[in-house]
């Protein structure tokens, strides 16, 4: 393997229905940087079927080159049409960096496509950046420079590791939804759209989609809000619940909440947060009757500012908060609610 | 039919984390179990055995402690075990390890392969797709519900907002949720025949059409620049006031933080 041929760092733009998916424009935002870093500039595949109307917004984000794969074959996911195209781009392109979106799609299409083409794949990273491998020079190894620095969480948030891909390429990672930062969009940006189809014989890989069933979004997403008041086992009750709805309502933010919340059946699993949840990074976080367990913590701790009401001063929430206060919630909550309805009338 | 499970044992994160010198994991010191996932995996085989009849095998890769979770799957219902254990294949990456588990698929029959989502270690979800690429058949993830049709199978495959009903022919590979069950538990009799079982040990000689490039740590394309506990947000102010103050001291903040 050639690694000098392998230039330009790469993002896989997720689409469904024809529609992009927000870890499109987060991954670009991410590769913007890593680009300047590498001096490169950043391409964004979109695989679809009549998806290129889609190109113009991923420039607007700050792709510099889209390669529009386009067939009837790709109208909905399947894991072989798309690996078979995203595989033949990079074999065509050849990458240095591709970077995939750790959704249902991308943990499924990102493994099968590093298999294909012969390279590594770290998962679920939280961070990105270029620097040197081995990171301190080592005596009897070469130590290679601008190398992508994959660094992750493991073992339910307990550690970290930094991985690096050194003698394979692309260096491919899929990136946790909610964790990078998007651009503010450059209105009418164009990019060089770049149309490729490597061709789509039907094998044994194909199976057959014999129904689609949507589950009906019935909750906001927390993963865009800027305020989050989120609620755990201590809030005692869905009925309790309203009190931190009130508060949401008042400050223009929405309710979230922790795994014990959602195993208690007081909230549905959209508004987790946390290591099996959602991965939030709002500029001001409530964690109320939340105690903080680890892996809630690292589903929240991006956040700019943490306030947190326990009633239990040794509750570890409050090793993560800005902002800890030590006492009941039920008399805390009602009383901030109606002083920000004073302050903001 | 020929059904395999992919299980790994796994350590239990409570009991704390330890690494090796070299950055990768020290499993030799942690308790270890059968990773959640895996355990969905193996109660579909066994349900699947009892509903259309079958013949279920379990396989891990890992140290030789790992016939443990062989012989608990066998205690549970699987009818044969093996273990793919050799020194040259410490250390590896999802990319090392799925070459070595698919040289060891190599050499048995299968119409089902069922791996799981995630094993709680790493969580990458990425051995499971992988051997399915390696042996050149489809691969189904997350799987909430498995169904025999013939030569088919229907699979439940969930995404974050739907699930796609998918009909696939067999051979093939599902990686299951947890959500799929709720495994059962090993029965006293279960537990007593499954030590009078024999767990197949393979070592790296044993595998099919694996390049020595392809395995353990040597073989791993993706190597640890460094590995840590992770350092946290450090604390910040703590308070202790009453109801009233509480208010107060967050208005304050929340002004000076140009929230409100």
């Amino acid at each position: 393997m050639d690694l000098e041929q392998y230039k330009g760092v790469y993002i896989y733009a997720q689409q469904v229905d024809n529609e992009l998916s927000s870890i499109a424009f987060e991954l670009i935002g991410k590769a913007k940087e890593l680009a300047k870093d590498l001096d490169t500039d950043v391409t964004a595949v979109l695989i679809g079927y009549n998806v290129g109307g889609l190109a113009d917004s991923l420039a607007e984000y700050g792709a510099d080159k889209v390669i529009v794969v386009d067939d009837p074959e790709l109208e909905t996911y399947r894991t072989e049409p798309y690996a078979h195209a995203l595989a033949s781009v990079i074999n065509e392109y050849k990458p240095d960096i591709m970077l995939v979106g750790a959704t249902a799609i991308g943990r499924d299409l990102g493994p099968t496509v590093s298999a294909r083409v012969r390279t590594g794949l770290t998962a679920d990273c939280t961070v990105l950046e270029i620097g040197d491998f081995p990171i301190n020079p080592l005596p009897n190894q070469e130590q290679k420079h601008n190398q992508l620095l994959m660094t992750r969480p493991a073992f339910g948030g307990n550690t970290i590791a930094t991985i690096a891909c050194p003698d394979n390429r692309p260096q491919m990672a899929t990136v946790r939804p909610g964790v990078m930062q998007k651009l503010e969009p450059v209105k009418g940006a164009k990019a060089e759209v770049i149309e490729y189809n490597p061709g789509f014989e039907k094998n044994n890989k194909y199976v057959e989609i014999i129904n689609i069933i949507k589950q009906a979004k019935t909750t906001e997403n927390i993963m865009e809000a800027n305020i989050l008041v989120s609620g755990g086992r201590g809030v005692g009750s869905a009925e309790n619940f309203q009190m931190l709805k009130d508060l949401a309502e008042v400050l223009g933010g929405t309710v979230s909440c922790s795994r014990a919340v959602v195993e208690n059946g007081w909230l549905p699993v959209d508004l987790q947060v946390g290591q099996t949840g959602k991965t939030v990074r709002p500029n001001l976080y409530f964690a109320i009757g939340i105690s903080g367990a680890i892996q809630h913590v690292a589903g929240m701790e991006e956040s700019d500012i943490v306030i947190a009401i326990n009633k239990d001063e040794d509750a570890p929430i409050f090793d993560v908060a800005d902002y800890g206060i030590v006492g009941d919630l039920n008399k805390i909550v009602p009383a901030l609610t109606q002083a920000l309805k004073a302050e903001l009338q | 039919m020929k059904i395999v499970v992919c299980v790994k044992q796994v350590p239990d994160t409570k009991g704390g984390v330890k690494f090796n010198p070299d950055g990768t994991l020290d499993r030799a010191a942690m308790l270890a179990i059968m990773n959640p996932d895996d355990k969905a995996g193996l109660e579909a085989a066994l349900r699947i055995k009892e509903e259309c009849g079958a013949e279920v095998t379990v396989i891990t890769m890992g140290l030789p402690k790992a016939d443990d979770v062989l012989r608990e799957a066998m205690a549970m219902g699987a009818d044969h075990a093996i273990l793919v254990t050799d020194r040259v294949l410490g250390g590896a990456d999802t990319w090392a390890t799925s070459t070595t588990i698919a040289g060891a698929l190599r050499n048995i029959d299968y119409d089902l392969i069922i791996t799981g989502r995630q094993a709680i270690d790493g969580d990458t979800a990425q051995v499971g797709p992988q051997i399915a690429e390696h042996l050149g058949v489809p691969v189904i993830s997350y799987a909430e519900d498995i169904k025999i049709d013939g030569d088919y199978v229907i699979v439940k495959r969930q995404y974050e907002d739907r699930y796609h009903e998918i009909k696939a022919k067999m051979p093939c590979l599902i990686t299951a949720l947890s959500e799929l069950n709720v495994p059962r538990y090993m029965t006293p009799g279960g537990i007593f025949d499954a030590y009078d079982k024999e767990v197949t040990v393979w070592g790296r000689n044993d595998l099919k059409d694996v390049d020595d490039a392809d395995i353990g740590l040597k073989g791993s394309p993706t190597k640890i620049a460094k590995a840590s506990d992770k350092v946290r947000k450090g604390a910040g102010e703590k308070v202790n006031l009453d109801a009233a103050e509480s208010v107060e001291y967050i208005m304050g903040k929340l002004k000076e933080k140009h929230i409100i």
